[in-house]
């Protein structure tokens, strides 16, 4: 199994090249001197010249990826104009707030998702399938930052069961229940889309497994229906829901862009769209460069995820 | 065409679905016309009306702006961005896809890399990086949600293309003298057009809603042009005192998006074969019993008596009847063969046994399966559930298929132990380890181990086997446990069960279609032919003399040692279709001696000899098979 994780640890290398690439081709896209762009119109000459020196911006698009890249490699992913700190410092801060917002609402929507599927494809065409069918396709139309700023009214304001925004109160202790009491909304709001979506793949992945042979077998044995589905039906169904969850992770975790504007997170997400407006460039590029590398480590993860569930992959 | 209109329609929700869309794009389109007001002079005084004020229904906005026109213009151009977004990404996408796949190679290799490493992206975060480089701006969003889905169409179009241009007719056209160019665009183009319309109606609401969060963060269309996303992103400082002028777009987008979902779902479903031939259903944890008529009292005091059973299979507004009337039984220690070909059947009658049919689409409606003098078709789940495996358990065909595919064969004959009896694991498993010895699997204690796809066939089936014995059952119903095995192979599992039975003394039901089996193994068989038995005896009475022109042909085509295949094929003709079977005997197209009073009516079943009964109005004699 270890040679297994180092392989594709190995493997995911060109992707994140690939990843750099993309994301420095699309920041090449920046009409004008890049130089001004990235320092604002307040910039002085000298401030250009010595950023042109830093990242090669005088030179060929070859030389400054590799530039760029060997700066990031060493950690220096640049500096902030806007909050004039370095950018990598401004990411991590950041990123714990987007991770325990994604990570919460990964597991939610991972198991909502899940539960939904399986419940309704042992009940098919059954009232529990048709009521779930109803909620997913709510789930899967409804703006994820329109559901958020409705939840805002309904439980914060009318019924006063959540705080309305922020992840900490502004006064007080911070322990964790009181962070549960601040991400339950946040969280659940991010995570409805996704659980529609997964809820949607693993009904179909069960209906499929449902029909195979072993299941019969398992039944003719005297199985109980219940073990029948939750274990071998939908130890089965995992195989094809794994790589959703996968893919709805990244959903989730660019996702929270919308939620984190919504509910005032102080996650990578605001950070962001925060840079976007005040056209800070670099705090842009090295932002999603990160959460991109986060991602494609995420994904190993899942990829190991099939492996241990699947002993038919070599390993 | 017609047809899948009409399938669209059946589907009310999606019928809905299409309606309301249709009336959103009709306002849309009309929106200038409307006597509306203009919705973006802003009038302060008159700011935050509630919905039914004067002069304005649904109120209005933070500057006093018209919240209807507002709201009629806002979709108007959320619209017409989620719809340009689709269209572009499909061409784009589409015309990779199409090169990648029709080129193949090196093309395709290096274009799909790319994809690949789009698709590493999490979807949002690319938006937003382009989003970024160009300034924010309701074109540049535009681009930005249009780019982030061109992956999305290059990866389906691309399969799709892959398949079609191995296609004879591609070829065909290369031979002909067509360039590529030509020949994408005559041949490929129109094959992966309805692909693409579908993938575009699809993705269309969820480029609505894309479109719609790049506006609400403020990075789409700039004030005061307002698309329904921005709409509500302004509104959102006013949420809490105004909720009115959030909840107006909001509301707008969720209908828009749910009344595209519906109908792309009644598309896809509309498109999907299997839901139309009911392939998608899930079988219950028991046969449906929908039983007319009386129930059958048991006509023998045998261990398992089945009596008159009666199975169908109704798909949609077709009836198959599998099983029409069948009675057999089984005695304590006996072995009953059942012989046929595919679609006799003979594994439905043996699976109604345990309610083990698939249902949907298989129902009993009729008839009686007394065990152990009980009743049991339509016994409660739970009297089924502890008779199976434990009285009556089965064997299949292709234990490839019939043992889960990601559990340790140990785990799984532990697993059939616990279901009926409360032992602690570590007694459970050196029970399996002992039954596997017994079903003679050599390092039982290290094969507990394995998974199914580590095993050959032949001891797959010994784990199969295994397994049925695992809770010592009086009775085991085997499915064709030997038909996917090599010859020497198949010999060595008969032994195995042959003497298994001796020493248990197990009652068999052996299932087969072929008769050199039932020879060896079994007391009695069973001829089943469309649904019905056809004769039934003795094994060794019945090979010598064989009374219904189809058994004496089963047995032809048995070979004698060292002969070829065992073929079924050897009998000319095929099996009529079970649902429209022929009111006389089943036979009568095969038979060469069919008669015209054999299509006349139904044909019974009547007895011959001592323990031998026969359905054919003109048996055959023992002087011809005397040869
Ligand atoms: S009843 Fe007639 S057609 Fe049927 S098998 Fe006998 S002889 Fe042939």
């Amino acid at each position: 199994m270890t040679g297994y994780i180092l392989k594709r640890l190995v493997s995911a290398i060109p992707v994140l090249l690939g990843i750099s690439v993309i994301v420095f081709l699309i920041m090449a896209m920046i009409p004008g001197d890049p130089a001004t762009a990235i320092l604002g119109s307040y910039a002085t000459p000298e401030n250009v010249e010595k950023l042109n020196r830093d990242l090669g911006l005088d030179q060929g698009l070859v030389p400054r990826y590799f530039i760029w890249l060997g700066n990031m490699l060493q950690g220096d992913f640049g500096r902030s104009f806007a909050l004039n700190r370095p950018v990598l410092d401004e990411v991590l801060d950041r990123f714990g707030a987007t991770l325990i917002l994604a990570g919460t609402s990964f597991v939610l929507c991972s198991v909502l998702g899940i539960a939904a599927g399986v419940i309704s494809a042992a009940r098919q065409y059954g009232f529990a399938d048709k009521a779930i069918t109803f909620v997913v396709l709510l789930g899967i139309s409804i703006p994820s930052f329109f559901l958020g700023m409705m939840m805002i009214l309904i439980f914060a304001v009318q019924l006063r069961w959540f705080p309305v925004s922020g992840m900490w109160p502004i006064y007080g202790d911070r322990n964790l229940w009181v962070l549960m009491d601040h991400l339950a909304m946040p969280a659940f709001a991010l995570a409805v889309v996704a659980t529609g979506v997964i809820a949607r793949l693993a009904r179909s992945a069960m209906l499929e497994v449902l029909r195979q042979d072993f299941i019969r077998t398992a039944r003719a044995k005297g199985v109980h229906e219940r073990r029948v589905i939750w274990r071998h039906a939908l130890r089965a169904a995992m195989v094809s829901i794994i790589p959703i969850l996968g893919i709805q992770a990244g959903f989730v975790l660019s996702g929270a862009v919308y939620i984190e504007m919504v509910f005032q997170w102080p996650g990578v997400g605001r950070m962001l769209v925060d840079a976007i407006l005040k056209r800070d460039i670099l705090l842009v590029q090295g932002g999603v460069v990160f959460i991109a590398a986060c991602y494609v480590l995420f994904n190993i993860m899942v990829d190991v995820a099939q492996a241990l569930l699947d002993p038919r992959i070599k390993t | 065409m017609m047809a899948f209109l009409k399938l669209l329609a059946r589907n009310r929700l999606a019928l809905a679905g299409l309606i309301v869309i249709g009336m959103v794009v009709v306002l849309a389109l009309i929106t200038p016309l409307l006597p509306l007001a203009d919705p973006d002079v802003t009038d302060t005084p008159n700011r935050f009306k509630p919905p039914f004020s004067e002069g304005a229904i649904l109120g209005t906005d933070h500057l006093g702006r018209d919240l209807l026109s507002r709201l009629m213009w806002g979709t108007r151009l959320s619209l017409a961005m989620g719809l340009a977004a689709a269209i572009i990404a499909a061409t784009i996408g589409s015309a990779i896809g199409i090169i990648a796949g029709y080129y193949g190679g090196r093309t395709d290799n290096i274009i799909m890399r790319g994809v690949d490493m789009l698709m590493a992206f999490p979807y949002i975060l690319l938006a937003l990086a382009i989003v970024a480089a160009l300034g924010p701006g309701l074109m540049n969003a535009l681009i930005a949600v249009a780019a982030v889905n061109v992956p999305f169409f290059a990866r389906n179009i691309r399969g799709i293309t892959v398949g079609i241009a191995h296609k004879e007719f591609v070829d065909a056209a290369r031979l002909a003298g067509m360039r590529d160019r030509e020949i994408i665009v005559a041949e490929v183009l129109p094959n992966v057009l309805p692909v693409i319309v579908i993938a575009m109606s699809t993705t269309v609401g969820w480029m609505i809603l894309e479109t719609a969060g790049l506006s609400f963060l403020g990075l789409g269309s700039q004030p005061p042009q307002a698309d329904l996303g921005s709409m509500l992103g302004e509104a959102r400082s006013a949420l809490i005192t105004n909720p009115h002028t959030s909840i107006v777009p909001g509301a707008m987008i969720l209908i828009i998006v749910m009344a595209i979902n519906l109908l792309g779902d009644g598309v896809r479903d509309a498109l999907d074969p299997r839901l139309k031939s009911g392939a998608l259903s899930r079988p219950m944890p028991a046969t449906t019993v929908d039983r007319q008529g009386a129930v059958p009292a048991a006509k023998t005091e045998s261990l398992l008596d089945i009596a008159g059973l009666r199975t169908e299979f109704r798909v949609r507004d077709r009836l198959y009847k599998a099983v029409s009337g069948v009675d057999l039984h089984v005695e304590k220690g006996e072995c009953l063969g059942i012989i046929g070909e595919s679609g006799s059947g003979k594994s439905v009658t043996a699976l109604s046994v345990m309610g083990l049919v698939a249902s949907p689409p298989g129902v009993i409606t009729g008839g009686a399966v007394h065990f152990d003098g009980k009743e049991i078709i339509g016994a409660p789940y739970e009297v089924l559930r502890s008779l199976r495996g434990r009285r009556v358990a089965y064997i299949f065909q292709d234990p490839l298929a019939t043992l889960h595919p990601l559990y340790k064969v140990g785990d799984q004959l532990i697993e059939a132990i616990q279901s009926h009896d409360s032992v602690s694991s570590a007694d459970a498993r050196s029970r399996a380890i002992g039954l596997l010895k017994s079903v003679r699997i050599p390092n039982a204690e290290s094969r507990i181990e394995s998974y199914p796809y580590e095993m050959s066939g032949g001891m797959r089936q010994r784990v199969g086997i295994a397994m049925a014995l695992a809770n010592n059952p009086d009775v085991i119903i085997a499915d064709e446990p030997t038909t996917a095995l090599d010859v020497t192979v198949q010999a060595q599992i008969l032994s195995v069960l042959s003497d298994l039975r001796r020493e248990r003394g197990l009652a068999i039901i052996f299932i087969t279609h072929d008769f050199g089996v039932v020879g060896q193994l079994c007391d009695r068989v069973a001829v089943m032919y469309a649904g019905q038995i056809v004769e039934e005896g003795p094994t060794a009475a019945v090979l010598r003399n064989p009374q219904h022109p189809y058994t004496s042909r089963l047995i032809d085509c048995v070979p004698t040692l060292g002969g070829g295949q065992r073929k079924l094929s050897a009998i000319p003709g095929l099996p009529p279709v079970v649902d429209n079977l022929p009111v006389g005997c089943a036979f009568a197209e095969r038979c060469d001696k069919a008669h015209a009073d054999c299509r006349a009516g139904p044909v019974e079943l009547v007895k011959t000899e001592e323990a031998r009964k026969t359905r054919c109005l003109f048996p055959e004699v023992v002087s011809e098979r005397s040869a």
